[in-house]
């Protein structure tokens, strides 16, 4: 299966949603030029889907091996504040991103032993973060919301670099790296194994429980990005509000672009592209004029019509009676 | 001894042992006005816990219900505010639409065969927006219905408020233990947590016993919501964010197993109380802050989860050991 059939039903689904929204404000594809940089609905899309974007590379591949990361909105949280802290007490920019990073990381290391080590069931091991992670950003913040005004951190979440904003870039190079490292590796297929099945491919040969911690940790550091470019954009580490709900988006991203929440095979590409369905979603309902409350059901009735796809009962109701198609015109050739 | 009981006497060892540290520093930690604002403060979060148990024992999980109260509690708001309907028949119809709700929920889980927190989180994401469609802001609830029910209070020896609400937190509490452990219901609840396909062997109607723990569980949300909604006095959309987990970590620091099929009811009001007086403890203290409380929360239900962990491996030995 090559990459464009894979992700066909994503494409069809962005195009049709953008010809549905240029319906209720025609201007919706215009870009144009201003102060060299790029200006446009789609410009912003491309910049507000950032944290969806990035959260969703790492939650592609936590699912791929069957698990699931509930933390990554409260490891934003996390890695903001840690950021914010950093450069609001003097660190350099550079030192600062690292320690972001690096708390992203533990957060992420916390999870996959959790899950790999521990063999807890990975929806409740990374819940227990998701309850003490907006604790300890809070801990980190003392309650307020750090602000600060360091030009070169805000850059990260506004400024602008080849006439698109720098949040897109970071996601395309976040996407771009994971994707060809997984890609052009056996990583990804070895990931594959893993989500099918941990225990044969662990008699194969796989360092399934390595893979795995190597996994969250991943995800963890996207989720620090994604800390980092929300909390640069706003100037301001809100332990209470950052990333808040960014979990469900990503997980509905990833279920989006057509992988299986059981597990096994994925697509980075197709979860970018779910990713950039919901912020389209999300900008069409602004710029149609519809009060954005309507987002959230939106979301739901999304979320339901691609369970409904995904079931396996219906899946195997939809081969038996398609079979079942099939094989009648041949009998009655015999006959 | 019964090891599966085990974890419901580490709970309440904690409890006690807790209170007990806590007595030590403040003597009136015990005294009945703490004790009432106790139940009064925790009764939301028992309710929800108790429908919380029944889908955790079930081998499920309902991640909805913290959008369910606050759909509730703006439901009632708004009707009570538009129209001239008396409460009772307001809570009748929010029960009504709450347990179809979660009815609806459990035909999908058990239809699509799709894992029980996708589905569920569906319901959250629809339960919360269906409450921002209702209102965004905060809107007060005036009815002088809602004054008698704030005011409906026993005063305990040593001016301790028993409030309405606490007392219906431990007859929900009271009612779920009977439901689990007393009805062919509440042993299709366990068989289905132990093992789908036993159950299925077994007899029990798998279908019908999963729709049944969510509308429930969707039931006590609604319940919650109503009395979430007396204990503020009024119903916002963005209340309760989160409640859903604070319900599922009571139930597993009640002893329950997070994947279904042992555990008590009663553990579970053992947890929220737990919860409660951590949150208590802190606030005595007054150098301590709030957020230590979701810390030390999440501490617990680590090593509740643990503990679990432990004791699986401890019975599956034993299993292991009396077979050879």
């Amino acid at each position: 299966m090559t990459l464009l059939t894979r992700i066909a039903p994503q494409l069809i689904a962005l195009a049709a949603l953008i010809a549905l929204v240029s319906l209720f404000f025609p201007g919706f594809l215009a870009v144009d030029v201003s102060g060299g940089r790029l200006v446009g609905p789609v410009i912003d899309v491309l910049k507000r889907g950032a944290p969806v974007a990035l959260l969703a590379v790492g939650m592609t591949l936590v699912i791929a091996t069957r698990g699931i990361d509930l933390s990554v909105g409260a490891i934003m949280a996390i890695c903001g504040a840690a950021a914010a802290l950093s450069i609001s007490s003097g660190l350099g920019l550079v030192p600062a991103l690292l320690v972001a990073l690096a708390a992203g990381a533990v957060a992420g290391l916390w999870n996959g032993v959790l899950v790999a080590v521990v063999g807890i069931q990975p929806f409740v091991a990374t819940l227990i973060l998701m309850t003490m992670g907006r604790g300890v950003a809070q801990l980190i913040t003392e309650g307020r919301i750090l602000t600060f005004s360091d030009p070169g951190f805000a850059w990260l979440g506004s400024g602008v670099l080849l006439g698109l904003p720098v949040p897109t870039w970071i996601w395309i190079l976040t996407a771009a790296a994971v994707g060809l490292a997984v890609r052009r590796t056996a990583l990804g297929l070895l990931i594959e194994s893993v989500g099918v099945n941990r225990r044969a491919s662990a008699l194969a040969g796989v360092n399934a429980t390595l893979l795995l911690i190597a996994v969250y940790v991943l995800s963890g550091l996207c989720a620090a990005l994604a800390g980092i470019v929300e909390t640069a954009d706003i100037r301001g580490a809100d332990a209470n509000n950052a990333g808040l709900w960014l979990e469900l988006d990503a997980i509905l991203a990833v279920v989006i672009g057509g992988n299986s929440l059981m597990g096994g095979r994925f697509s980075i590409v197709a979860s970018i592209l779910g990713a950039l369905i919901i912020q389209t979603i999300g900008t069409g309902i602004l710029l149609a004029g519809f009060p954005s409350e309507y987002n959230l059901v939106i979301k739901a009735a999304l979320v339901l019509i691609i369970l409904v796809l995904q079931s396996p009962r219906i899946a195997a109701e939809w081969n038996l009676w398609r079979e079942s198609h099939r094989v009648q015109p041949r009998e009655r050739r015999r006959t | 001894m019964n090891t599966r009981a085990l974890p419901l006497y580490a709970t309440i060892a904690i409890f006690l042992l807790a209170y007990l540290l806590a007595w030590t520093q403040f003597p009136n930690i015990l005294s009945t006005r703490v004790v009432g604002n106790l139940l009064t403060d925790n009764a939301y979060l028992g309710i929800v816990a108790v429908g919380m148990t029944l889908v955790i024992l079930s081998g499920g999980i309902d991640l909805s219900v913290g959008s369910v109260i606050a759909f509730s509690g703006v439901f009632i708001a708004v009707v009570l505010r538009d129209t001239g309907l008396h409460p009772l028949v307001v809570f009748a119809l929010l029960l009504l639409l709450t347990t179809a709700f979660g009815a609806g929920m459990g035909f999908l889980i058990d239809r699509l065969a799709m894992p029980a927190f996708i589905v569920t989180l569906a319901g959250m994401f629809l339960a919360r927006g269906a409450a921002y469609m209702l209102s965004i802001q905060s809107v007060p609830i005036q009815h002088p219905f809602y004054q008698t029910l704030q005011g409906a209070y026993y005063l305990m020896p040593g001016k301790g408020r028993l409030t309405l609400i606490g007392v219906l937190m431990l007859l929900v509490v009271v009612l779920g233990m009977v439901i689990a452990h007393r009805t062919r219901f509440g042993a299709s609840v366990y068989a289905l947590g132990g093992g789908e396909q036993t159950a299925r062997l077994m007899g029990v109607r798998q279908g019908r016993t999963t729709v049944l723990v969510y509308a429930f569980s969707g039931a006590m949300a609604g319940l919650s919501g109503i009395v979430f909604s007396v204990y503020t006095g009024s119903g916002y959309s963005l209340a309760t964010v989160g409640t859903e987990l604070t319900a599922i970590a009571a139930v597993v620091i009640g002893g329950t197993l997070l994947t279904g099929g042992a555990g008590y009811v009663f553990g579970t009001l053992v947890g929220v109380l737990t919860m409660g007086l951590i949150q208590t403890y802190i606030v005595f203290d007054g150098s301590l802050s709030s957020w230590w409380t979701k810390i030390v929360i999440g501490l617990l239900l680590l090593v509740f989860i643990l503990l679990q962990k432990g004791l699986l491996k401890l019975s599956g030995s034993r299993l292991a050991g009396g077979a050879a």
